[in-house]
């Protein structure tokens, strides 16, 4: 794809290579720097595989301390830092640059401490989501973010994207299930936020470091909670005639004071790929399908789904099926969580990722079918139908330049719908390089300005993930501002005069 | 400390947003005040204006089946509650009111004034404080900029979460003008398990305990045995010892399934008495408005201050404060937040408490004090190092010449 503008390199920087690389080698070790090309291109693209850039190098170290070594050293060079967890980000937020050092956590991916009386672990952000769970599953916990990537993402990039899952209705986000995070900020200054307690002291810093996109500083080492592990869990599949009916169950089941731990919704094209994928059993002659996840122990669940059935009644579901045992319910979840891999099985696709108000459902995915078919192309649609965050799954062929450019279009056609119903444009993936020119659409002049002082303050030189997030345009103007000084009461003056 | 010749209250954000404007160019600190409940809480405030943000009230958005509602930031908490209650909802972060512990009115809190506090309650330790349920704000930062964050979405990391970093700002780096939270369903019932006589080291070790159960319990709160007998309900008081109160709410069926086994779960730490839903309410709603640490007038002054630390150390923590003088205790949170009721002193011993604090770790607020007291220590945890300088830098990129609230947490912030 060609549609978003990336980053010129500078040349200068890119003529200073071999000092750089001979530089990086003394500070970091020889085994903690990637100069080579073989070993550079496994770093060229994230998730977002249309947009490639070789890094100038890729440095992966094993300490705290040699990443704030990397940063200082950067940052007097005026160097662009890329920071990178697995590489799995759909938006482009992992995209390096020709001139840009990627510092990658992979090799930090330790767990430090368990405290399961207090219900924290203390990790290295290298760690895989999944490893978490992993690590403290033996003592019965669990860490909550689910995102469909958990096998290979990162904890660090979880903490830069804020991101989510299907259990998220219930448990939160990543930002609701981290309570304090080490970090390099891209002058070498190591700062600890918060801690195994529950809240930090003065300003909310977690939560502006927590979805910053790598923007702020590189999380080395975070305290997350970990909760207990229900009883047990078991989900229901109901099976609809329309999105519309399958929308308004979602409604009435959260009106009647039930909150399950996951709604997740498939329409048909969806169910179809994953059926056919997974062989999960669910229905293929519905035009929409709930899967609704409950816990608690046998009787709890058994009572809560019987309920959920009955509100359901009104919708007229023309299929349900309650899981009848773990395995059952594995392959269950085994069909929603491979969607991805198992649309990729027959298509391209590109993911998107916007959220809006559930009462716009059923007039949103028309809209969706419409924008895709106006463009010639297919759309399967899946998402967490209890916060609203659709994923449609846009088919194009990567062989036709024709059909990827259509579908970049129909995305932010689809994206730019999502903001106008009173949506958001990302619910869980992050702005990267992929909705950057869309944030104005969200947002006026004015919130991206007090968005983009807050990165001054945390990278005055704007080299932590740049060309990211925000419209070039917009941050060259802050980037232009923050060299005057816009704490400097001088300048203060001279805005208000314009204001 | 009343110094206020100005008070302005606007009732809609432009006229909120012409008054900042006006007070930045002239560089003229303001007060920001919703329903006062806090104005005891932080550095004593010299400002010259005021400005009352109750004028900016009533709810804009409610959508039940979407767990969502906004509304002004003056608008009551208690017109909240009743409209979410309504439809069987609530507020889940169960907002604490500082007020009549700190010498302020009781039930005056707003939307705004709870969300630029970030005050929470006993049910933060299972559902997250107020921070958590913040969806998006819309405000007014020192600059006279009217900006928005977040959304009225659950799900949403459209750019940097700048709402979410106004709570806990106490309004020194923006006014809210309009609030969309997250709403959740209210329990049907709820039951309250009390062990009584338990050491302060025993009772964290069982509150920690029962939130380690897959039961799903929901508050958790210590008291001292001089805190128990000033408890409302007759009952409870006339135990006269520590008393360790474990909260479930569910569903009733959840509950009669739940109860019995979380008591079998904790046997070890004895037979508790079992509080029904009533009876349960009284008491966390007690707790909520801190009345046992609601100073009783002839006696002699005391200071509050609310401590943060890891579960696991709290008792050690307060047991070495005790040496240096008398306390009552509140744990919540399982420990994790301690609320100290100490005798009045010159420093309201926070010289002693934060050299011990920092052996273990955590935070310290002097929460009720003089004014005099206020203005001479550090109310709110020291800041060092780095972020000193990043929370000066977002001082200074909000509110530039210092006109919002200034010194409220932080001397030059």
């Amino acid at each position: 794809m060609s549609l978003i503008q990336l980053l010129e390199p500078d040349n200068a920087i890119l003529t200073r290579r071999d000092r750089i690389l001979t530089d990086l080698i003394r500070i970091a070790g020889k085994d903690a720097v990637i100069a080579d090309e073989d070993g550079r291109r496994a770093f060229e693209t994230d998730a977002l595989t249309s947009y490639r850039r070789m890094p100038l190098a890729v440095v992966l170290p094993r300490t705290t301390e040699a990443v704030a070594a990397v940063l200082r050293y950067c940052n007097q060079s005026g160097l662009k830092v890329i920071a990178r967890g697995a590489g799995t980000s759909l938006c482009g937020g992992a995209l390096p640059y020709e001139d840009a050092i990627v510092v990658g956590v992979s090799k930090m991916n330790k767990v430090l401490e368990i405290d399961p009386a207090g219900r924290t672990a203390r990790v290295e952000t290298g760690i895989t989501n999944v490893a978490i769970t992993a690590a403290v599953a033996p003592q019965g916990y669990f860490y909550a973010p689910d995102p469909s990537s958990q096998l290979a993402c990162t904890l660090a990039g979880n903490l830069g994207m804020n991101s989510g899952g299907a259990h998220c209705l219930k448990y939160g986000v990543t930002t609701n299930n981290v309570l304090g995070v080490r970090m390099v900020l891209m002058t070498g200054e190591v700062v600890d936020i918060g801690g195994p307690w529950v809240d930090a002291a003065g300003y909310d810093l977690l939560s502006l470091v927590i979805g910053s996109e790598g923007q702020m500083g590189i999380i080395t080492e975070a305290t997350v909670r970990i909760i207990k592990a229900a009883e047990g869990a078991r989900p229901m599949m109901l099976g609809f005639q329309s999105s519309e009916a399958a929308g308004n169950c979602v409604a009435a089941i959260i009106a009647s004071g039930i909150i399950p731990v996951a709604i997740e919704f498939m329409d048909r094209p969806a169910i179809e790929v994953c059926e056919a994928f997974a062989h999960a059993g669910y229905p293929l002659d519905v035009e929409a399908l709930l899967i609704i996840e409950v816990e608690g122990s046998e009787v709890e669940i058994s009572e809560r789904l019987e309920q959920m059935l009955e509100i359901a009644k009104p919708f007229r579901p023309a299929t349900h099926t309650i899981s009848a045992s773990a395995e059952q319910s594995a392959r269950i979840w085994k069909g929603r969580k491979s969607a991805f891999g198992a649309l990729g099985r027959i298509s391209d696709y590109y993911c998107m990722d916007g959220t809006i108000p559930l009462g716009r459902l059923s007039e949103v995915l028309t809209a969706i079918s419409h924008i895709c078919s106006s463009h010639g192309l297919k759309v399967a649609n899946i998402f967490h139908a209890g916060d609203g965050n659709l994923h449609p799954l846009i088919m194009f062929d990567a062989n036709d330049p024709s059909s990827e450019q259509r579908a970049e279009k129909a995305g932010a056609e689809i994206l730019s719908l999502c903001v106008d119903v009173g949506g958001c444009l990302t619910g869980e993936h992050g702005v990267g390089i992929e909705k950057r020119d869309l944030m104005t659409k969200q947002f006026d002049q004015t919130d991206l300005d007090v968005q983009m002082r807050i990165k001054t303050v945390f990278d005055p030189g704007w080299l932590l993930n740049p060309g990211k997030v925000f419209p070039l345009e917009a941050a060259a103007r802050a980037q232009a501002a923050a060299q005057t000084g816009f704490g400097n009461p001088g300048h203060i003056a001279a805005h208000s005069d314009a204001a | 400390m009343d110094t206020v010749v100005e008070t302005f209250r606007p009732a809609v954000e432009w006229e909120l947003q012409g008054l900042i404007r006006r007070l930045n160019e002239n560089g003229t600190p303001a007060e920001i005040v919703g329903g006062g409940s806090k104005r005891a809480v932080g550095r004593p405030s010299q400002a010259p204006v005021r400005i009352e943000t109750g004028s900016l009230s009533g709810i804009t958005l409610y959508e039940p089946t979407e767990l969502v509602l906004s509304a002004r930031a003056g608008t009551p908490l208690a017109q909240i509650e009743t409209t979410l209650a309504e439809r069987g909802q609530m507020l889940a972060f169960e907002a604490m009111d500082l007020g009549p512990a700190t010498g302020g009115h009781g039930g005056s809190q707003t939307l705004g004034g709870v969300i630029a506090t970030n005050i929470s309650g006993a049910r933060r330790i299972a559902m997250g404080a107020a921070r958590d349920h913040l969806l998006g704000v819309r405000a007014i930062n020192g600059r006279g900029e009217i900006f928005k964050s977040g959304g009225r979405v659950l799900k949403n990391v459209t750019g940097y979460d700048v709402a979410r970093a106004l709570a806990g700002s106490w309004g020194t780096l923006a006014v809210l003008s309009e609030v969309t939270v997250k709403v959740l369903p209210k329990p049907k019932e709820t039951e309250t398990l009390i062990y009584a006589g338990l050491s302060d080291e025993i009772a964290t070790e069982l509150m920690c305990a029962s939130l380690s159960t897959p039961y799903e319990v929901t508050g958790t709160a210590h008291l001292t045995a001089g805190l128990t007998v000033r408890l409302e309900q007759p009952t409870l008081a006339r135990e006269a010892a520590p008393l360790t109160a474990i909260r479930l709410e569910n569903f009733a069926s959840s509950i009669a399934y739940r109860a019995p086994r979380l008591i079998e779960a904790l046997k070890v730490y004895g037979t508790p008495i079992r509080l029904g839903t009533e009876a349960s309410l009284q008491l966390w709603s007690e707790l909520r408005r801190l009345s046992v640490m609601t100073p009783t007038p002839g006696e002699a002054p005391t200071q509050l201050w609310r401590l943060s630390t890891a579960p696991g150390v709290a008792a050690s923590l307060v047991g070495q404060i005790r040496r240096n003088m008398q306390l009552e205790a509140l744990y919540d949170a399982s420990g994790g937040i301690i609320w100290l009721e100490v005798m009045a002193s010159a420093d309201g011993g926070a010289a002693d408490i934060r050299r011990l604090l920092a052996s273990y770790g955590g935070h310290a607020t002097l929460v009720r004090a003089s004014p005099d007291v206020r203005a001479s220590v550090e109310v709110f945890q020291p800041m060092t190092g780095s972020i000193e300088r990043l929370s000066r830098g977002l001082k200074d990129a909000f509110d530039p010449a210092r006109i919002l609230n200034p010194g409220r947490m932080y001397a030059g912030i």
